[in-house]
This record gives C-alpha cells, sequence and structure tokens, in this order.
C-alpha cells in the first residue's frame, strides 16, 4: 500500500471535514471500547492475565529463533511446508509461486494485515489472479477500493447508507437490484454472493493470530466463520504469518487468548478460534491437500533488542486505537498506511521509515489510555516519545520547532532570567485578555490560534510566583 | 531480494540472534526452554474454570446461551426425538448431513420415521448438520471440534443451522483442560489437521459494529447436552 502518512496533517483536515466518517466515529467512541470494559469487569483475572502475557511474549521474543525452528520443524514434520521470507517482495514472489502451482485463478482471502502491508493482492492481480477478501468489511472496502481503517473492524469508517450503497452498485450486475435498508438483510446478501466464490475458490489464504511452536499449529480469530471456510474448502492452504506471532505452547495461547478478544471487541471469547496443524489426514473427507506457512520478517528482526522492542509484543487487538482521542477525532485512514492508532504510530516509523512518517508518533496527546488498556502492556507513549527524540536527532523536527526549543531550553537554563519574561509576559497576556479571557490571534502563536482560542491567564501570577506565594519549598538533590 | 530458501532462513534467524546479541541457544538457557517446551507452564487461574462438574454443565449452558447458541438438556434416549422436535419448532427440513461417528450412530435414529439423515461431510447445500464435540469450555460456553474421519470439519461451517450432540462428562473447566485431552487422545505433539473451537453461531460487527449473526458460518446453532 501506497504510504501517505508524510500528508498526515492534510489527511487529518479531510477527515474532520467527512460527515459520515465523523457519525461512524461518535459510535466507535461508546461501542468497543465501554464493552471492553464491561468484560474485563466480568474477569476478575484480567489484570493478572495481562501481566502473563507480557511476560509470555517477552519470553518467545528473547527466545525467537529457536521457537521459530522448533515451529518449522513441527509443521514439517506434519507434511506441512514453511517458507521464510525477509523482505515483502520475498513474501510476494512465494505467495505468487505456491497460487501458480496450483494453477490458481481465485484465492479466498481472510482477513490478513500483514497481507496489507505487504501489498498483496495488488500483487496477486498483476499477475492475473483474483484475490478475493472474504471477512464482510474487507469485503466491502475491497468493493469500494478503499484501504482498512482499523486493524479488526476495517469498515468501520463507514455507516450502513454506504454500506447498502456499495452493495447496490456493485451486486445489482448479479441479480440483487434492490437497496437494502437492513444490516441483517445487508450480510445475508454478502453471504450469498461469497458463499459461490469459496467453493470456487484454488487457495484459501489466512494470517495467524498466534504461530503455536510446541504443535506446529496456526492460530486464528475470528467471528464470521470466513477464516475457517478459506482454510478449510480450497485444496491449498497457506498462512502468512510475521516472526513475532509465534509463542511457545498451547497453555500461552490460552492465556493470550483470554486477554485477546476482551480487549478487542469486549467478548468472553471469539465464535471461532481455529488451530490448524497441516494439510488434510489420511481418511480425513475434507481440508485442504497442502499446507504451506510464509514467515516474514520485514525488518522487524532489527527491531529485536532495541529500546523499541516492546512493540513487537502486541497481538493487534485494536484497544489502543479504540480508546486513542485522536484515532477517535480522525479514524484510521488519516494516518496514511497499514496500521493506524498508536500501535501504528509506533510501528508505521519502524516498518516504512521515520522519514515518511515522522508526524505519527507527534499525532498523540500522551493521554495515556492507550497503554491502560494494552493486554500485553505495551509502553506506547514511552515508544512515540523514543520516536520524536530520534526524529529530533536526525533534524527532521520543522526549524520552527527547533527555533522554539532552543529558545526553550535557553531560557530554562537560566531560572532567574525565565521568571522574569514570563512574570511580564503573564500579566501582559492577562491584561490584554481580561475583557474575552481568550485570545482569537496572538503573535507567533498563529498556529494555535489558526485553529482555537488561546486562553487569557486568570489573575494571580504564573505558576512559579503562585507556588512561592502559597510557601512552596525547592529541594535541592 | 534473497535466494533460496536456506539463504532466507539463514537470514532471518541469523538476524534474530544478531539483534539479541547471541549466537544459537546452547547449553542451559536451552535446557530451560527445551524444558517449558516439555512442561508447559499454566497461566493463572481463573477461577470460573474450576468448578465442580455439575456447575461446569450449568455454566457451560449458561455462557451458550450468552452467546445466542440454544440448549436443550435430556438423556441419551430422548436425543433423536430433540432433534427432530427442535427441526419443527423452528419450521426446517426434517434433513440433515450427521457425521459418520460411532458416538452419534449409537441413538435410535431409526425411530425417528421423519428425519433423513445423510452421512458425510458437509455440502454447500446442506441446510442442518448433526455433530457431536471433542469437549466443550465451561468457563465461556466454547465446544471443541477436533477434525478426523468421524468429523469432518465443513459439518461446523457450511450448513445454515448445526446441530451438536455433547455429553455432560465432555465439559471441562477452561482451554487447558482441552489441550490435556488432545494430548492425551492424539498424543503430546500431535494435534489433528483442524481443532475449531466454537462460541456460539458466525456473527459480524462490520457494519456499525452492530453483531449480526449468521455471517458465513451457521446462523443458528443448537446444543443437545446429553444427562449422565
Amino acid at each position: 500500500m501506497q504510504s501517505t502518512a508524510h500528508d498526515f496533517k492534510d489527511n487529518v483536515g479531510a477527515a474532520l471535514a467527512n460527515p459520515n466518517l465523523q457519525e461512524s466515529l461518535t459510535m466507535l467512541k461508546v461501542g468497543f471500547s465501554e464493552r471492553r470494559r464491561l468484560a474485563a469487569e466480568r474477569l476478575p483475572e484480567f489484570e493478572a492475565l495481562r501481566d502473563r502475557a507480557r511476560d509470555i511474549k517477552n519470553h518467545a521474543l528473547a527466545n525467537l529463533d529457536f521457537y521459530l525452528e522448533e515451529f518449522e520443524r513441527k509443521v514439517i514434520g506434519l507434511g506441512g511446508h514453511v517458507h521464510w521470507a525477509p523482505t515483502a517482495a520475498d513474501a510476494r514472489r512465494i505467495i505468487a509461486e505456491l497460487c501458480q502451482s496450483v494453477g490458481a485463478r481465485t484465492v479466498a482471502k481472510s482477513k490478513s494485515m500483514v497481507a496489507e502491508e505487504i501489498a498483496l493482492n495488488e500483487h496477486l492481480e498483476a499477475i492475473g489472479i483474483a484475490p478475493i477478501e472474504t471477512d464482510l468489511g474487507e469485503y466491502i472496502i475491497q468493493l469500494r477500493n478503499e484501504p482498512p481503517s482499523h486493524i479488526i473492524a476495517p469498515a468501520v469508517h463507514l455507516t450502513k447508507d454506504q454500506v447498502a450503497d456499495t452493495f447496490l452498485e456493485h451486486h445489482t450486475p448479479l441479480g440483487f437490484t434492490k437497496r437494502l435498508t437492513e444490516r441483517n438483510d445487508l450480510v445475508a446478501e454478502a453471504r450469498y454472493v461469497l458463499r459461490q466464490k469459496f467453493l470456487d475458490a484454488d487457495v484459501g489464504l489466512t494470517g495467524a493470530n498466534f504461530l503455536v511452536a510446541e504443535t506446529g499449529s496456526s492460530m486464528l480469530v475470528t467471528n464470521e466463520g470466513n477464516a475457517d471456510l478459506s482454510n478449510t474448502l480450497p485444496k491449498m492452504h497457506i498462512v502468512l504469518a510475521t516472526i513475532e506471532k509465534v509463542i511457545p505452547t498451547l497453555e500461552d495461547a490460552a492465556v493470550l487468548l483470554r486477554v485477546l478478544a476482551r480487549s478487542a471487541t469486549g467478548q468472553e471469547s471469539s465464535a471461532y478460534t481455529t488451530l490448524n496443524t497441516g494439510p488434510k489426514r489420511a481418511g480425513d473427507l475434507d481440508g485442504p491437500s497442502a499446507y504451506h506457512v510464509v514467515i516474514l520478517d520485514n525488518g522487524r528482526s532489527n527491531v529485536l533488542g532495541t529500546e523499541m522492542q516492546e512493540i513487537l509484543r502486541c497481538i493487534r487487538c485494536g484497544a489502543c486505537m479504540n480508546h486513542c482521542p485522536v484515532y477517535g477525532a480522525v479514524g484510521g485512514h488519516a494516518y496514511g498506511w497499514v496500521y493506524p492508532g498508536p500501535m501504528g504510530a509506533v510501528l508505521t516509523p519502524q516498518l516504512i521509515g521515520v522519514e515518511e512518517a515522522s508526524n505519527l508518533p507527534n499525532a498523540s496527546t500522551f493521554c495515556g489510555r492507550c497503554e491502560s488498556v494494552c493486554p500485553v502492556r505495551i509502553p506506547l507513549p514511552k515508544l512515540m516519545r523514543h520516536w520524536r527524540e530520534r526524529e529530533f536527532e536526525r533534524h527532521l523536527t520543522p526549524k520552527a520547532v527547533r527555533q522554539g526549543l532552543a529558545l526553550w531550553g535557553f531560557l530554562a537554563r537560566r531560572p532567574k532570567l525565565y521568571r522574569r519574561l514570563t512574570g511580564i509576559a503573564n500579566r501582559v497576556l492577562a491584561l490584554f485578555g481580561r475583557a474575552e479571557g481568550r485570545y482569537g490571534a496572538l503573535p507567533l502563536a498563529g498556529g494555535w490560534t489558526r485553529f482555537r482560542d488561546f486562553p487569557a491567564p486568570q489573575p494571580g501570577g504564573t505558576f512559579h510566583s503562585q507556588w512561592a506565594r502559597h510557601g512552596g519549598t525547592r529541594t535541592r538533590p | 531480494m534473497s535466494g533460496s530458501h536456506d539463504d532466507a532462513r539463514a537470514q532471518i534467524l541469523g538476524g534474530i540472534r544478531r539483534s539479541l546479541h547471541r549466537g544459537e541457544l546452547s547449553g542451559g538457557p536451552r535446557q530451560a526452554v527445551e524444558a517449558r517446551l516439555a512442561a508447559p507452564p499454566r497461566g493463572p487461574d481463573v477461577a470460573r474454570a474450576r468448578l465442580a462438574q455439575p456447575e461446569k454443565v450449568e455454566l457451560f449452558c449458561q455462557w451458550a446461551e450468552a452467546n445466542n447458541a440454544t440448549v436443550a438438556r435430556v438423556a441419551a434416549g430422548d436425543v433423536p426425538g430433540e432433534v427432530t422436535a427442535y427441526l419443527a419448532r423452528n419450521n426446517l427440513p426434517a434433513r440433515a448431513a450427521m457425521a459418520p461417528s460411532p458416538q452419534l450412530d449409537g441413538f435410535d435414529w431409526a425411530g425417528q420415521k421423519m428425519l433423513s439423515l445423510r452421512r458425510g461431510r458437509g455440502e454447500g447445500s446442506d441446510q442442518v448438520s448433526i455433530t457431536g464435540a471433542f469437549a466443550a469450555i465451561a468457563e465461556t460456553g466454547t465446544l471443541v471440534m477436533a477434525s478426523g474421519p468421524e468429523h469432518p470439519v465443513t459439518l461446523n461451517l457450511l450448513p445454515d443451522t448445526h446441530i451438536v450432540v455433547l455429553r455432560e462428562a465432555d465439559i471441562v473447566g477452561g482451554y487447558e483442560d482441552v489441550w490435556e485431552r488432545l494430548r492425551a487422545r492424539y498424543g503430546k505433539d500431535r494435534m489433528p489437521r483442524t481443532v475449531n473451537t466454537i462460541t456460539g453461531p458466525s456473527r459480524t460487527g462490520d457494519i456499525e459494529q452492530a453483531m449480526e449473526l449468521g455471517a458465513h458460518g451457521p446462523r443458528r446453532m443448537h446444543i443437545v447436552v446429553v444427562r449422565e
């Protein structure tokens, strides 16, 4: 997918002016986050499970090479195949060759963010293979030729009416000429249209929530059952997963499953959690005759051992974006690439470069809600701060910001001068702003006042002077 | 773009080891992870997965219904009758694809004159399927299906209505108990091709986050719990 992360500020302007998006985002703010809170409250052990989930992922990352080799050994032992893809281009080539090896014309795809990351659909189309998205949300946005706007709810930016218009446009040639108004009718029509495509597909391609080293199983969590049809009906099943998805054992999976669904949608359990282990066995009446796992690195191994390593614990539940005031205001498309919200603001600069994505780690108020709900306790604000530091080190920060910071740094090292100047500024701003209590325009602060008022200081002086007046004391280390 | 499979493999594993500032795991650290793999530690105890058997059965039924399945609790002799009655109550055809399992064949289906059964895998045209279950999880009201000649996966997915015959004794507390049963049945490192854990009918929240049933899998799930 072509990144527009560098256009973040323009994207935000467009998002704020889009009434359909704003209507959808209003629903998001009360939906997922409230359901997550209730689910967490229903399980007294939830916080202890989050601690263990964090520890399990840390353990897996510290021994990642061992568990990947163990996983590979088990898959091969059961007649499956493992392919290693250092880069996105490698993964695209491997998958294309696998599809061509069975003469595939269509591929039934189950929602995979990693497939978005490597722009797999475009690649398959270019070689004459039709990828068919089967997750309802992904199907809707594929018809609309849009990227997903959320990692677990790809069409969350759309209203029911927009979906109805999209279906009418694309299903009319199939004989569905009535514009539908009810959600369940829209779901039923998509089910009918996609069912035949499942039955006709030559290859099923899925992602994986976890790879279990102990058994060589890929694990998928869904609500619709589309992933299960994708891995059962076609003659070949391809799993595309990144290196950090491997976990040691089924017991570890149990812990992670308990925090995943609750954090994502507030469900006790998703409708389908499926373990796939190798191809069809002797005597089986269904299942794929070939089972392939493509393990993709795409820059992740470089993140290990760095200050950013903790982002590799991410289990892609989407809770950070569901609770983010910035995501809640602008939606996922504004972030400009595959992964939006706080986890995207940390991961995207890693995957496509801080030069391209430097706006994203700055799109945060550091309110900390993302960290407070993360099931594997990733310190997302801290990691975004690391990116801001790297951006500054590389002189990517705008000149005006650097000069402002330099001025502030100069004054902060001279406390007497700082207090004198802020005292004067405070009195002047309080005096002239007394009538209205705010400023609609202010010299040197146009970047602020263009979008919002600047509050006039209340009488009483600066924080420092009030602190001194109330008998505050300074302590020296 | 990298060269052969072996080069790509070495590149990724080597990159991981470089970042972790060590070579391939060996000695004590390797023995430690091998031991962890051989005897997997369990996560924090979840109290509601640790109940006595009768309470487990109750909890399973409660969560299954909360997740939009319907539940009937009957004696073994009444299973075929309950299936027929369920189909009639819901105006469904008295025709079903049934898993070719000896356990299901143990019930007296011949007594249901109106019910027509086909044994085999699921097809796109099937409206109703009947299967057993390998186990069920009380903690979340989840059914566990292990694939094999006696339980084709397509029966869990393709029909509009899925009827599951579940023995009370197969209801366990949490996931961990299922893993123990799988290891006991298939061996420590051997899993069936597919283990589907299924919680209620298929659903989607992809349009305006409102849950709608029957996305791609069954729209209805009826669980017949067999009293012991």
